[in-house]
């Protein structure tokens, strides 16, 4: 199971901020090892962060998105105490979800 | 699906999800474009993919530096001022598939989004916006001293 994500929400006045960084080796499938050989494909490729059940970012993404992915955005209508939910879903199938409370 | 309604579906891009929903386009050919979209490998395919023309606006606006110390983790934040915001989308011009992110921005959500992307060289960050079901698009040039794929 992968590591944990980091996820900051932060509430300022009626917007939430939230921060993530999320563990992970997105690896292109460009790149080869010592041996020559190409290291597969292994990036994120879905990320859906919801609050109080409600959807408030999907993503799609590519594996042109940095290794231990950095992801911020913003949304109204929580408040402090409410919980957003993050899950990310790579390639391979893997998936993990981690949550944080708006402070 | 009559001929009016593929003219619709090809010229605004958003409908896609709407007629998903209707059940006249099924999920799997929505989630087609987008791959196709990610599966590009120029900066025009990649533009096609998500429903074509888009007019240069100054309400997009990007955040990236005009030169990347390190390639392989550029800081990019995108803003768009347009009402109605639906989608934002960014693209590395010259790196091997140009489409990095879609985002999906639902209502309550503000239209900005900030990550780190991949700079296999020196090139145009482009971010797309889907506003009210049209297409718009700002790029910004960046310049990597050292690129960002392992090459």
């Amino acid at each position: 199971m992968a590591d944990p994500m980091r996820i900051r929400a932060q509430q300022k006045d009626d917007t939430t901020d939230v921060r993530v960084l999320m563990a992970h080796p997105m690896e292109t499938g460009l790149r080869k090892d010592a041996a020559g050989k190409t290291i597969p494909a292994l990036f994120i490729s879905d990320v859906k962060a919801t609050c109080g059940g409600r959807p408030v970012l999907s993503a799609k993404w590519g594996q042109a998105i940095s290794q231990n992915p950095f992801l911020q955005f913003r949304f109204k209508g929580a408040k402090i105490g409410d919980k957003v939910t993050v899950t990310w879903t790579d390639n391979s199938g893997d998936t993990r979800t981690d949550e944080t409370v708006i402070a | 699906m009559d001929s009016r309604a593929r003219r619709t579906v090809l010229a605004q891009g958003s409908l896609l999800a709407m007629l998903a929903a209707c059940g006249l386009l099924t999920a799997s050919q929505v989630h087609a474009a987008e791959a196709a979209g990610f599966d590009a490998k120029t900066l025009d395919d990649a533009l096609k993919a998500l429903g074509g023309q888009a007019a240069d606006s100054k309400d997009v606006v990007i955040t990236s530096p005009d030169i990347a110390e390190n390639g392989a983790v550029v800081p990019v934040a995108v803003t768009s001022k347009l009402p109605k915001t639906q989608q934002i989308v960014v693209l590395v011009e010259k790196n091997p598939n140009p489409m990095t992110a879609l985002f999906t921005i639902p209502e309550g959500t503000e239209p900005y989004v900030s990550t780190r992307v991949k700079m296999g060289q020196s090139t145009n960050v482009v971010a797309v916006v889907k506003a009210d079901g049209r297409l718009y698009a700002a790029s910004k040039e960046t310049k990597v001293t050292l690129g960002g794929c392992g090459g």
